[in-house]
């Protein structure tokens, strides 16, 4: 009889599949996996041990570089744990910017998991209806910070400046005429806030069209229902957070258990799983677009009727306008201190955990009251999922080594750091 | 958490660990205890199977080096010389609590301190990372490899006096035909000073 041997096969660190730089050693019998060894770090650039070399504001664009699909979600753990520190208010107006961002966020972070899902089961379709949404959130992105992807807009005492009153428009061009290029800008004739109103009045009808293609479809089934199971004690005991844990069934969403900024004011439902698989876990992403997209009408509606300031009077924290910093000898002073130096948090330690698209996330920030952060450490969901890879796709076969990996909403900026 | 809450889990925190607890301090609404590195197994143990507390979800693991802290606040912490030290951040999903415990490691020349991986699976990797980071052993791990740093790498770089520029730089070597390691060539600089203010500066009063 032929010996039978396992194959030890090497997956990444370049593969389509692997979300980023994962290398994974897969140890095979056949088709079925019998181990799976994650190495990661092949993104690590040590963001924690550059944070403690910068001020707590150079740090803020570090934030976005972490996991850089859900950008704002990132700076505003890290915003919160220093605002803890210091111990100053937010104003509410700044609030209800960052929650609307948030959700933003939240969507266009689940608008790549889908597309990126899918594509790697093999629906090709989704990943560009997904990008065509991701387009017009990434223009709410450019139009309050000036960058579609980094944005660096939530800063410790607030946001950088509030919402604009304009929308950045297409220009028309050789391949789009003039009458097209008034099409595709009607609703950008607006402030900011219509044009997000318009689009939150669209997505719900986009989420059907997605599940349209995918909830009943037979191959995605056969590809997700009953893959990766995971038990509601297993999922806690693995440090499972976010649409992970709530796919096993457990009810347990920051926003509502430890609530922060707003979201108590809000009227949003957390959507559970009840079998823990794969299929349950898209299940629960799928309505929190929906829910999303309810918080964000929510927030255009307060913030309508409600102007005031976006950022703390405190100018030991958040810089002052222009005009008082030209006019103001003690205006000019606060701001050349701040921008030269920085500013100082008294000695403490603080943990900020936000309800990241992912799971959950957390800063936990030391100070001994210089101007640059004594210890960052950041806890980064995909981390502790990434952990549970090998018992999670024990038993199954390679390909639903994919599926899982897609399920765990991978993304290597976090988990390496 | 809200005030009733932080008094109800510290006293049953009391109550569950009795003399195992050295420190406990509340602080912005978190509590943070002290425990001896030699009682973590039995301390974390009842911690989570305790029904008072049900600390279910290890959330955070990270180690952390005092060297530069400062002698006022290293006293004020109690830390007596001590360098390294592990954090938990753990998480009771049932009653809805957050607790921090620090453990101090006992030697600063070979820090090291039993592993949770038994009570939390999750334990895993973060420790594997606080021992890649700063070298700090957890006696009882399953697998303590480095996991964020390169493959061979020497040093545990977020120690202190591990310089942020590291100690080699990698390029390709035309003759050899293959990337090399070399002492780095960059100067390091500092563009933003550390500062460290005195307490009240500034205050006008006085």
């Amino acid at each position: 009889m032929a010996e039978i041997r396992n194959y030890t096969m090497n997956f990444g660190p370049q593969h389509p599949a692997a979300h980023g730089v994962l290398r994974l050693v897969l140890e095979l019998d056949g088709e079925v996996v019998k181990r799976a060894d994650p190495h990661i770090g092949l993104l690590h650039r040590a963001t924690e041990k550059l944070a403690e070399n910068k001020t707590y504001l150079q740090s803020v664009p570090y934030m976005d570089r972490l996991d850089y699909v859900s950008m704002m979600v990132n700076e505003h753990a890290y915003v919160m744990a220093i605002e803890k520190l210091l111990q100053i208010e937010v104003p509410i107006r700044a609030q209800y910017i960052r929650v609307m961002f948030d959700e933003i966020t939240r969507i266009l972070n689940h608008l790549l998991w889908i597309g990126a899902h899918a594509l790697d089961v093999g629906a090709m379709t989704m990943f560009l209806y997904a990008f065509r949404e991701r387009e017009d959130l990434m223009d709410c992105y450019e139009a309050v910070s000036g960058a579609r992807l980094h944005a660096a807009y939530y800063r410790p005492g607030g946001v950088y400046r509030d919402l604009p009153d304009t929308m950045p428009k297409y220009q028309s061009s050789k391949i789009h005429s003039e009458k097209e290029t008034r099409i595709r800008n009607a609703n950008r004739e607006g402030t900011l806030l219509d044009f997000i109103e318009d689009f939150t009045n669209r997505f719900p009808t986009y989420v059907d069209e997605y599940e349209t293609l995918l909830t009943d479809n037979r191959i995605w089934k056969q590809r997700l229902v009953d893959i990766g199971i995971v038990s509601p004690e297993r999922a806690k005991a693995l440090g499972f957070t976010g649409p992970m844990l709530r796919g096993s069934g457990v009810e347990w969403d920051l926003r509502k258990k430890q609530p922060y900024e707003v979201y108590d004011r809000l009227d949003f439902d957390i959507p559970v799983g009840v079998n823990g698989d794969c299929y349950d876990r898209y299940l629960v992403r799928m309505e929190e677009f929906r829910q999303s997209n309810r918080i964000i009408k929510q927030c255009v509606d307060w913030l309508r009727k409600n102007p005031g300031p976006v950022i703390t009077d405190n100018h030991k924290v958040a810089p002052p306008s222009r005009v008082d910093m030209k006019q103001n000898m003690e205006e000019m002073i606060h701001h050349f201190k701040l921008f030269t130096e920085g500013f100082h948090v008294p000695p403490g330690e603080a943990y900020v955990a936000v309800e990241h698209p992912k799971g959950e996330f957390g800063i936990y920030l030391v100070s001994n009251g210089a101007n640059k952060p004594y210890r960052l450490k950041i806890r980064a969901p995909g981390f502790a999922h990434l952990a549970a890879l090998d018992e999670m796709s024990r038993g199954h076969m390679i390909s639903d080594v994919v599926a899982i990996i897609g399920t765990q909403d991978i993304v290597f900026g976090e988990i390496d750091r | 958490m809200s005030t009733t809450q932080l008094e109800n889990l510290a006293a049953a925190l009391k109550d569950v660990l009795g003399d195992k607890l050295v420190g406990l301090q509340t602080h912005f609404g978190e509590v943070t205890i002290v425990v001896r590195a030699e009682d973590i197994i039995t301390a974390c143990t009842n911690l989570r199977d305790n029904s008072q507390l049900r600390f279910d979800t290890l959330i955070d693991l990270c180690g952390i080096d005092y060297s530069a802290y400062g002698d006022e606040l290293s006293a004020r912490h109690g830390l007596r010389n001590k360098r390294f030290a592990v954090i938990y951040h753990i998480l009771s999903v049932e009653k809805n609590y957050r607790l921090r415990i620090r453990v101090l490691a006992e030697n600063n020349e070979f820090p090291s301190v039993d592993s949770v991986t038994e009570i939390w699976p999750t334990a895993n990797w973060f420790e594997r990372e606080a021992f890649d980071l700063y070298g700090i052993v957890f006696t009882g791990h399953p697998d303590l490899r480095r996991i964020l740093t390169d493959y061979g790498f020497i040093g545990n770089p977020f120690r202190k006096d591990f310089p942020v520029t590291g100690h080699v730089e990698m390029r390709y070597d035309a003759e050899q035909k293959r990337v090399v390691y070399q002492p780095v060539t960059i100067e390091p600089r500092e563009i933003t000073p550390l500062v460290i203010r005195e307490e009240h500066y500034g205050d006008c009063e006085s």
